[in-house]
């Protein structure tokens, strides 16, 4: 498809399948215990597009950055296509909340942090222009972060991370400080890329909605210690309308759920 | 100054909020065909002239007539630039310092009624202004030969102490270990001022130079330390997780991440060490070197040649302000990424 003329020559592999095994998490903060993760077990297949929702600061964040391997878990195993997850690795990819992108670098030089930490730059430089154009911001190569709005910078950060063609793409809330018509915009062009693509998705959110429209399966979990309360499958046909019916009576099932995590 | 801000948007390729409106001065410039200010600062300048030329010295001094000529010389290209070059950079630049050539002028022929003319203030401390011209124009060779053994001694020990001093911060800023070791000395050492340590650098290095020239490194070091470290420590977790799960190494993450986020702060260390450094080198050639400006003050003071004093007073102004302006300039270069800066 598009992915093919996007990356002239180069193998798109297909999405990474994930396998999370009775993983919890604490932290030490001051001698105090904090527990983050509670035995959290669910799968991912391969190419799907998950999201994970729950009240806020229940340790959803956390998860995504263990998957990253960013840090070890306190306990279970995190497994990628069965390969166990022991750091971080160019094919598992996080987008944060927050662009953080290099303010001292341009967004090309930005989007080429990844080929450079690996060397890759002088063979690759053209993926750059290809994963800008692919996120809309061909004519801002030259630009430094603080010229760009904020809907800008949050692509800046996709592209960065997608020329690294990553097979499972972490999404930690990227477009939850975007104002409402840019996400709107936004959640558009995720599902293309995630079409075009063929990465497996998986997407922290504190909108439901968002949610709905994105993923084939939506995880609900509890305050913290984060338990996974719920799994739910939203077989709904691509693109999605987020006035069509099922999807609106699917949403407050959904949020009941959330109401009823909170206390549990 | 807000000129150069201009420049700086003018450049980026996304529009920004609407230029700033030009200062009032270059305003008016463009509206009026004339340069007001430059005209009156030139008529100024002429009187200057015109009183230290013709109002008699009390007694004769040998430079007044060049003095009145360089005075009048200057009004005249004031008045020429005032008049015909309007439009021209040149007068863009210097136009938004018109009220500063007035009150210059009138400072000038104030100090040369005050000394020369009417001996109210008492030489040798009060020389008036056409004794300093002189020595420009008969101790110059001793003057330029003494600014260049400063800055031979100033710029080794400068560069010597800024390489350590961002080595030592990077590596402290960077690991915990080396931070246990290196962050007490810091802590403790680094407010010794550094001419603190002249009498026992006199006597271990072998030679005045070297000791001063490890003094200039010493005062330059430690700012440069302290404020790298600060700035490494302090680089935001999250840019180091991008960058370890986009593929980065250690190496990556020091050079690429650690060391760039920390720059603005490195910058700070230098233009601190830049001013310690100064003072240093002057006690150092007062002390021991007998070269070099700070030499140059105290054989003046000796001799009471007041006049050489401020001479070399100016010439260091000059000079270290020529310093400063250039480290500000690398920085702007280097940190071009960041808008709104302090400018110098």
């Amino acid at each position: 498809m598009v992915s093919a003329a996007i990356l002239p020559g180069a193998v798109t592999l297909p999405g990474l399948s994930l396998q999370v095994r009775a993983v919890s998490h604490h932290f030490v903060t001051e001698g105090k215990r904090l527990d983050v993760l509670d035995r959290v077990t669910f799968s991912v297949e391969r190419g799907s597009f998950t999201a994970l929702v729950g009240p806020s600061g229940c340790g959803k964040s956390t998860l995504l950055r263990l998957i990253a391997g960013l840090e070890p878990p306190s306990g279970g195993k995190i497994g990628a296509d069965n390969v166990r997850v022991v750091g971080p690795d160019p094919s598992r990819l996080l987008v944060f909340q927050d662009p953080t992108l290099f303010p001292w670098r341009n967004v090309r030089q930005n989007v080429a942090l990844g080929l450079e930490a690996r060397g890759l730059l002088p063979r690759e430089r053209r993926r750059i222009d290809d994963a800008l154009r692919l996120v809309g911001l061909d004519g801002f190569a030259g630009a430094f972060p603080n010229e760009l709005s904020g809907g800008m910078a949050q692509r800046v950060a996709l592209a960065r991370v997608l020329v690294n063609d990553p097979r499972l793409l972490l999404l930690d809330e990227p477009l939850g400080k975007l104002d409402s018509l840019t996400r709107m915009a936004m959640q558009t062009e995720l599902l293309r890329l995630w079409q075009d693509r063929g990465f497996t998705g998986l997407l922290v959110t504190h909108d439901v909605e968002e949610a709905l429209l994105l993923s084939r399966t939506v995880i609900v979990f509890s305050a913290r210690p984060a338990r996974i309360v719920e799994t739910l499958s939203v077989d709904l046909p691509y693109p999605r309308h987020r006035d069509d019916p099922t999807l609106v009576s699917l949403r407050r099932a959904l949020l009941a759920k959330m109401n009823l995590a909170k206390d549990l | 100054m807000s000129e150069a801000i201009q420049i700086d948007r003018s450049e980026a390729p996304v529009t920004l909020a609407p230029a700033a409106p030009r200062s009032r001065h270059a305003e008016g410039k463009l509206r009026s065909e004339l340069w007001t200010h430059g005209l009156v600062a030139s008529g100024l300048w002429l009187s200057a002239g015109g009183v230290t030329r013709w109002w008699h010295d009390l007694t004769p001094w040998s430079r007044t007539s060049l003095f009145a000529g360089l005075e009048v010389g200057f009004a005249v290209l004031l008045g020429l630039a005032s008049v015909f070059a309007v439009r021209t950079r040149l007068v863009a630049r210097i136009a938004p310092y018109g009220r500063w050539l007035e009150a210059l002028a009138i400072a000038a022929i104030g100090w040369e009624v005050l000394t020369a003319k009417t001996g109210l203030l008492p030489l040798p401390f009060f020389p008036p202004p056409q004794s300093v011209l002189e020595v420009y124009t008969d101790d110059a060779g001793r003057l330029v030969e003494s600014a260049a053994y400063s800055m031979l001694l100033l710029l080794p020990g400068y560069f010597i102490g800024g390489a350590v001093g961002f080595g030592a911060g990077v590596a402290i800023g960077w690991s915990k270990s080396v931070h246990y070791w290196g962050h007490p000395i810091l802590r403790f050492v680094g407010p010794l001022p550094a001419t603190a340590w002249l009498p026992l650098a006199f006597f271990f290095l072998p030679s005045a130079r070297s000791a001063s020239t490890f003094l200039i490194a010493l005062s330059t070091a430690f700012p440069v330390a302290v404020l790298t470290s600060s700035g490494i420590a302090g680089v935001s977790k999250s840019y180091y997780d991008i960058a370890r799960t986009l593929g980065a190494d250690t190496r990556f993450l020091i050079a690429k991440v650690a060391i760039p986020a920390a720059l603005p702060n490195v910058f700070v260390g230098l233009f601190m060490g830049l001013g310690t450094s100064f003072a240093v080198l002057i006690v150092a050639e007062m002390m021991g070197v007998k070269a070099g400006l700070g030499w140059y003050l105290q054989w003046a003071q000796g001799w009471a040649a007041y006049a050489n004093l401020y001479g070399a007073l100016i010439v260091m102004a000059f000079l270290f302000s020529g310093l400063i302006s250039l480290l500000f300039l690398v920085r702007d270069t280097v940190l071009a990424w960041q808008k709104g800066i302090v400018r110098w």
